[in-house]
């Protein structure tokens, strides 16, 4: 059988596909076919391409052309031009605005590299439960760099002139977090691994330790002699079952090859790590409760000061860092803090890893430089709104966050940049919300999840929390007022400003934000008695759309209460009093004859 | 295993393991081995990685095909795991999502027995650190 000798990629997204791609595909298939390149030449349809924007994509394959805009009429050029001839056709190609000139191939696209994989390097390239291929990766070198080329001091001096910050959600900087941990002296120092990732949503640290364990346990060597602690201990919950299987792997893989134990090298140093299960509280992702937690006490957070720094783990200074930030280190330092910081904003360096989730096409995980907007995420990297629906708003940083709206989709997103606008970078979570969501809502689902969190030892968290949610009940009920509306921002304030954690002091974000971004939403609920997004049950009815009915009994037959009556091929009707709002009739529906009011 | 007991060792030993990657990937005869990497995070699990890269073992064996099949972690494509990356000798690698029985079954007869794309790759949109 022949061997192709091109292949034609069409973009086969949403984007693409509204912009006419179909047929594009159809038009180049029959024109592959009738210049009987049917054997030599493959037309198909791929995946997003993620450049919507300049959507339809077609791309050449070996060549690596990249045209775009491509109408349905320019296939027969295409063919023509290319598969027959072998000559780009030059007007459909990528014209650079910023470089001015056409770029001929996809690998010299600035759009190429809106992503960069640092901390997901090894992610999807090598097998995690096989320590040589990290090592065949440049694994455990920039621990050998470290252990035996550097002193402590020039390795927290690398990692702090990187800007490298806790990827955690707070945005500490990582090498001034080390400095404070070292220059505390004691018989015993430890250095924690903070696996615990809480945020709804996001999944980026169980995928890094699913994906490379060994870059993890790397950087935590490193951190223990940049502090000069031999012992480590990685906090990870135990519903992470397959990450702590791997990790089991590659902490006895590197024993075994005396990467981790005594003597590491030869460079005299002596460092192990130990796991350590949780039960998967939120609350002890917060650095104290987590030490406690790990102690053997209730997950509960103390007030800082003292610092684990000062005193942490087993009453010793302690360095906790999060797992993407760990995953980050060894790259810095085989690569240098001017690389790294090189990449990002002025004040946020490197990448962030998001999790994008929602109503968005590529629901996945990313890694993109600090710096790239909104937009260049959602609707590019993320392939935009699923069915083509209006965007309306994202929430970052999951509980502790906010939402974000078309106003700020050109904010370039780094940590400074997203709590000026309310809302914060968390652990990197992004849920996409379409005009099909009810803000009210979110918020309640935010507080429901924060009242069953709260580990209950301040008032303000304790109390505050469940009160907000009571009052957010109320709105979705439709029973509020005005009134009510303030007292919601009043007690949100306060939760704020006087809860003892980072739990307590950005729960009431989500609350705060979306009556700041969609304060009409609120409003309608409290005012008009009514959802605008058609979701709060109790402000929402079914009813019969008495022109599009035809009678076929769909709806009768499959409502759970028997609500619906009506006789074959007459108009049916909807007994409001007995209507549980379970939406079954509206899916059932084949004539749009339901209709949510 | 021998423990690693210098940096100079640790060198040593990356530039042999490489030198076998390399050897594997970048084949001079055209007959050279097929690399195969399943994506087996939670997410690609979830969605049926570990059937799919049973059957891939399985099939390519039955049907004489010299590939090595190993497992990696999360590609970041949740929206269509389960996702399969192959690397045909001396070509870029290919990722294909929403790998079912029979596109796994596709993927051998048409892609690695003829070159043959199939619908719906997944086009990389990333960039590595040894370009930057």
């Amino acid at each position: 059988m022949a061997k192709y000798k091109m292949h034609m990629l069409v973009c086969g997204g949403t984007g693409c596909h509204a912009s006419e791609g179909q047929m594009l595909f159809e038009n180049l298939k029959k024109e592959v076919q009738d210049n009987n390149l049917e054997n030599d030449v493959q037309v198909i349809a791929t995946g997003c391409f993620g450049f919507c924007e300049k959507g339809p994509i077609v791309k050449v394959i070996p060549d690596n052309t990249f045209y775009v805009s491509v109408e349905p009429k320019d296939a027969k050029e295409i063919v023509a031009e290319h598969a027959l001839k072998g000559r780009a056709v030059k007007r459909l190609l990528y014209f650079d605005p910023v470089r001015k000139e056409q770029i001929p191939d996809s690998k010299h696209m600035g759009f190429y590299k809106k992503q960069l994989r640092i901390a997901l390097r090894n992610c999807g390239m090598i097998d995690p439960e096989n320590i040589n291929e990290y090592l065949a990766a440049d694994g455990y070198e920039a621990m050998g760099k470290v252990l035996l080329e550097m002193t402590p001091e020039e390795a927290i001096k690398e990692v702090m002139d990187s800007g490298l910050r806790g990827r955690g959600g707070g945005g500490f900087p990582t090498g001034l977090k080390w400095q404070i941990a070292s220059k505390n002296h004691a018989d015993q120092k430890y250095v924690v691994c903070n696996a615990d990732e809480g945020d709804p949503g996001a999944f980026m640290d169980r995928s890094i330790l699913e994906g490379d364990p060994h870059t993890v346990l790397e950087a935590m060597v490193i951190n223990g002699y940049a502090i000069g602690a031999t012992k480590g201990l990685i906090y990870i919950r135990a519903e992470y079952p397959l990450a702590i299987h791997r990790l089991k792997i590659a902490i006895d893989q590197a024993r075994e090859y005396g990467l981790l134990g005594t003597d590491i090298l030869g460079s005299g140093f002596d460092f192990d790590v130990e796991i350590r299960y949780g039960a998967g509280a939120f609350v002890c992702g917060e650095e104290t409760a987590l030490i406690h937690s790990m102690e053997g006490e209730r997950g509960e957070p103390t007030f800082k000061p003292p610092f684990p720094a000062q005193s942490g783990y087993l009453g010793k200074p302690t360095n906790v860092n999060n797992v993407e930030t760990y995953a980050n280190i060894p790259v810095i330092i085989t690569k240098g803090a001017k690389w790294f910081s090189s990449i990002g904003t002025e004040k946020s360096k490197g990448t962030k890893v998001f999790a994008l989730a929602g109503k968005i096409n590529n629901v996945g995980l990313i890694e993109v430089p600090m710096g790239i907007t909104l937009r260049e995420v959602i609707f590019e990297i993320g392939g935009g709104i699923q069915g083509g629906k209006k965007f309306k708003a994202v929430q970052t940083g999951g509980p502790s966050g906010g939402c974000l709206t078309e106003k700020h989709l050109d904010t370039p997103i780094d940590f400074d940049n997203l709590l000026s606008v309310g809302s914060m970078m968390g652990s990197g979570g992004m849920i996409v919300m379409d005009e099909d969501d009810c803000m009210v809502a979110v918020a309640k689902f935010y507080l429901e999840f924060t009242v069953e969190e709260s580990c209950g030892k301040c008032s303000p968290c304790r109390i505050g929390n469940k009160r907000l949610h009571e009052q957010l009940d109320i709105i979705s009920k439709g029973n509020a007022t005005e009134k009510d509306l303030d007292n919601l921002r009043n007690l949100s304030n306060v939760i704020k400003d006087t809860s003892l954690c980072g739990l307590g002091q950005t729960s009431p974000n989500p609350v705060l934000s979306t009556m700041d971004n969609f304060w009409d939403e609120y409003l309608a609920h409290v005012n008009e008695k009514r959802c605008p997004s058609g979701v709060c049950k109790d402000l929402i009815r079914y009813e019969v759309i008495a022109e599009n009915c035809v009678g076929c009994t769909a709806c009768a037959r499959n409502c759970p209460v028997n609500c619906i009556s009506g006789e074959r091929k007459q108009l049916h009707v909807i007994d409001q009093a007995l209507c549980i709002k379970c939406n079954a009739c509206l899916e059932k529906c084949k004539f749009n004859a339901i209709a949510v009011i | 295993m021998t423990k690693i007991k210098s940096l100079a060792d640790l060198k040593k030993m990356k530039s042999e393991l490489q030198s076998q990657v390399a050897l594997r990937e970048k084949s001079e005869t055209p007959e050279g081995r097929v690399l195969i990497r399943v994506g087996m995070g939670t997410s690609g699990i979830a969605s049926g990685a570990k059937q799919i890269m049973e059957f891939l073992i399985d099939e390519l064996e039955k049907r004489n095909i010299d590939a090595i099949v190993s497992q990696t972690g999360d590609m970041g494509y949740s929206y269509a795991e389960p996702t399969v990356e192959v690397t045909l000798p001396k070509q870029e690698p290919i990722v294909f999502g929403d790998v079912d029985q029979k596109k796994a079954d596709d993927i051998i007869e048409k892609y690695i027995k003829n070159g043959e794309l199939l619908d719906g790759i997944i086009p990389a949109n990333y960039e590595t650190i040894d370009k930057k």
